[in-house]
């Protein structure tokens, strides 16, 4: 009975959502939390400030915020992205001990297994003399995407807010974007897993939840959070601030803990883009891994078949030979 | 009007071949149908438990489905292009091969794009393809190609069988009914008048030119699915020129593969001489030259150069795939070569033997140029599990493989029943063109 009522406010205010996107109302996330205010009795009388995706701040109820992640964005309005948004990830290699708890909050909030990891950390060593670093790789949401250009249904897509999606109602699995991404960002679901039958939530491109037997998914950014005006899974989660997150339109990220304007973290702190030879133009920017808040040892207090992963780094095999770790 | 005797006797001749199968012929079907069948078996497997029952992962996504694609497709093509080719030349020998090509043309113009779509994780959605098109894609461009190219190879294997339906219409009097009824219906009225000889000939020729500019347009499409990506193994300006020298490579090879059997089975002797095997034994020199410069220059300019993640792939090929590079790019190139190359090596046995080593070689070939790329991406693979990093094919890969294999070859086997592999319209024509010139001469000495 209670879950019936759920999603008869769910479509409600799918309903709203439509009718906002239509009357050119571009505050879609104040828009639904409105409605969410309007439809709920309860009140806790709590009331919170939220940043809205068009720039807003608005006061809400701390209730009716809760409620929001029920608000679907089906794939088609999932195309069309957050007006006026240019999202970029800055992720700080100094700050970086494998702590792997960006990895673990994207797994449980994409419902994805051990082994599937939309965001990984690898340890990267560039050249014989550098010292080896950690190395967190999430998609990098190009702006000139092979993944996208080479996708023969268009179920990859490029939103104006610079995220890259996939749409696994539309990708037929030919796997083309998977070869054409020279970072190794996309995943393919091989095999049937009981998880793909749980529909309780509905399928929105911006989740990524359900997955879908033979069709690729990956890193999304995870709009739905942004949509409410909250950090990606991955950056909420650091426990050293690693991973900041912003808008490039408005020159501001943030990592939970301090804002600091993008383009004087970038000319400051010396950032790049990983290969960026290749023409690709990620929005994710790398600070370079110097004055290191830790030593890369700490990082191998993970488990076992993990530190296993990194046994062909010639620095791991002289730790292990070491006795190190 | 001994030409019509002469139809007759080229009926008679070859009306075995169109009959009743022998014993060695039928247990071959059997075979052949049971590998086909192991091969359905598979692909329900794969259907029902997804793609989990292949050796694909994450980081090696295509495997030997997209190499048979490539091998296939290429050996269509270069069918086409050598058809095309011998159209436009005029020597009587050309006759006894024709029809061999073309029926490789499309018959692995069928097969090939088969094995893309058990490449493809949902098949159910495959119409997406038409629904939702996106036309900047290579995948759009090239299914476009194929199917161009199909149409294009099925127009032009049915003219050049009309001919030989129309002898077979009026000279099959003992065939079955419902042969003599197809034989009557795929002649479309063809009755060998000089008029409609003459369109024929017009028509066939047209369509064999546009088949060669098909087929160049088509398999560099195919490269280019490959050089349009950034992988360090695949991005290069001179894929799409090499992989059409490696698919005549190939095509020439299983041509004279081909030769070889039909000539061994059907005692076709007669027909099939020495002269042909030594006629594309010189064209296979002449390409494996060729293929072998253009593989040089391939893996020369990346190791020469050396880029980072152009040496990781070669530490890559030259490691794991040690022997697999040595077979397929050196013995693979100079043992055809050193066969062909000396007059006195030149047999019918040592040609179809050099002609098994390039296409074996060619396939391996394939293989290196799809595997080790992407089991070399840019980021090192960092995973513990050993399939994510090496790629090996697992029975269900190889039984589609071989049924694939399987399917072309009984296809070919019932193809030749319908018609005869040596085109009795050539005979004619080589014939009525000899009367003409004996006539000329004689009035002249008159």
């Amino acid at each position: 009975m209670e879950n019936k009522e759920d999603n008869k406010t769910g479509t409600n205010r799918r309903n709203f959502l439509k009718l906002g996107l239509l009357s050119g109302v571009s505050a879609v996330a104040g828009l639904s939390i409105a409605s969410n205010s309007e439809e709920e009795a309860t009140v806790s009388g709590e009331k919170v400030r939220v940043l809205t995706p068009d720039g807003k701040m608005v006061e809400v109820d701390a209730e009716s915020l809760n409620k929001y992640p029920e608000a679907h964005i089906t794939p088609a309005e999932s195309r069309k992205g957050i007006p006026n948004r240019k999202f970029v990830m800055v992720i700080d290699l100094a700050k970086c001990k494998n702590a792997r708890k960006c990895v673990e909050s994207c797994q449980k909030a994409h419902k994805l297994d051990y082994n599937e990891e939309f965001m990984k950390v690898q340890l990267i060593q560039d050249n014989e003399e550098g010292s080896p670093y950690w190395f967190p790789k999430p998609c990098f949401h190009c702006d000139e995407p092979p993944c996208v250009t080479v996708c023969p249904t268009g179920a990859t897509f490029k939103r104006d807010d610079g995220i890259v999606l996939v749409d696994n109602d539309r990708c037929i699995g030919c796997k083309f974007c998977i070869t054409s991404c020279p970072y190794s960002a996309r995943q393919f679901n091989w095999g049937h897993k009981d998880k793909f039958e749980d529909k309780s939530q509905p399928y929105s491109p911006e989740t990524s939840v359900p997955a879908a037997e033979g069709t690729v998914m990956k890193c999304d950014f995870c709009p739905d959070m942004l949509r409410q005006g909250k950090l990606p899974h991955c950056a909420q989660s650091c426990p050293m601030g690693v991973i900041y997150f912003g808008d490039k339109n408005e020159d501001i990220v943030t990592n939970g803990e301090e804002t600091v304007r993008f383009s004087e973290l970038i000319k400051n702190r010396g950032g790049y883009r990983h290969l960026e030879h290749l023409g690709t133009k990620p929005n994710v920017y790398y600070l370079p891994a110097v004055n290191r808040q830790f030593p890369l040892e700490r990082g191998f207090d993970v488990d076992e078949d993990i530190i296993e992963r990194y046994k062909d780094v010639p620095y791991v095999q002289e730790l292990k030979k070491n006795g190190e770790i | 009007m001994d030409l019509e005797i002469r139809k007759r006797e080229l009926v008679k001749e070859f009306s075995p071949m169109l009959k009743k199968s022998t014993k060695t012929s039928k247990i071959w079907m059997v075979f052949l149908i049971a590998v086909i069948l192991v091969g359905i078996i598979a692909f329900i497997l794969q259907a029902v438990k997804g793609h989990e029952v292949t050796g694909m992962r994450d980081n090696v996504v295509w495997g030997i489905y997209i190499i048979n694609f490539i091998f296939f497709v290429c050996l269509s093509y270069s069918g086409a292009f050598i058809s095309g080719i011998l159209h436009f030349f005029k020597t009587p020998w050309k006759n006894s091969v024709m029809r061999i090509v073309e029926i490789i043309t499309v018959l692995s113009l069928i097969i090939g794009p088969i094995f893309i779509l058990l490449c493809i994780g949902r098949l159910d959605r495959l119409h997406y393809l038409f629904i939702y098109p996106r036309i900047q894609s290579p995948i759009t461009w090239d299914i476009i190609a194929i199917i161009t190219d199909l149409i294009g190879c099925f127009i032009y294997l049915y003219l050049t069988f009309i001919p030989d339906f129309a002898i077979l219409r009026d000279n099959s009097k003992k065939a079955p009914a419902w042969k003599q009824k197809l034989y009557k219906k795929l002649a479309i009225g063809y009755y060998d008048t000089p008029t409609q000889r003459e369109k024929l000939h017009k028509i066939t020729r047209t369509m064999s030119a546009m088949i060669i500019a098909l087929a160049i347009i088509a398999y560099s499409v195919l490269a280019w699915i490959f050089s349009l990506t950034l992988q360090p193994g695949w991005n290069s300006s001179i894929f799409a020129p090499y992989f059409i020298v490696a698919g005549l490579y190939s095509g020439v090879g299983v041509i004279i593969i081909a030769m070889y059997l039909i000539r061994k089975f059907y005692h076709l002797e007669h027909y099939i001489r020495k002269v042909h095997f030594i006629g594309a034994g010189v064209i296979l020199l002449v390409i494996s030259l060729l293929f072998g410069y253009f593989t040089f220059s391939e893996y020369f300019s990346r190791w020469f150069s050396h880029k980072t993640h152009d040496v990781n792939l070669l530490n890559t090929l030259f490691n794991r795939y040690f022997w697999m590079f040595i077979f397929a790019n050196y013995i693979g190139v100079l043992i055809p070569i050193v066969i062909l190359f000396f007059k006195k090596l030149r047999t019918i046995k040592s040609i179809t033997f050099a002609a098994l080593i390039a296409v074996l070689g060619l396939w391996f070939n394939r293989y290196l140029i799809v595997v080790p790329t992407l089991e070399t991406p840019y980021l090192p693979i960092q995973d513990s599990r050993s399939e994510f990093i090496h790629y090996s094919a697992t029975w269900i890969e190889w039984a589609l493989s071989f049924a694939g294999v399987a399917a072309f070859i009984l296809f070919f086997i019932l193809l030749m029943r319908l018609v005869p592999i040596i085109p009795m319209s050539g005979i004619i024509d080589n014939e009525r063109e000899q009367q003409k010139k004996t006539k000329q001469i004689t009035q002249n000495q008159k």
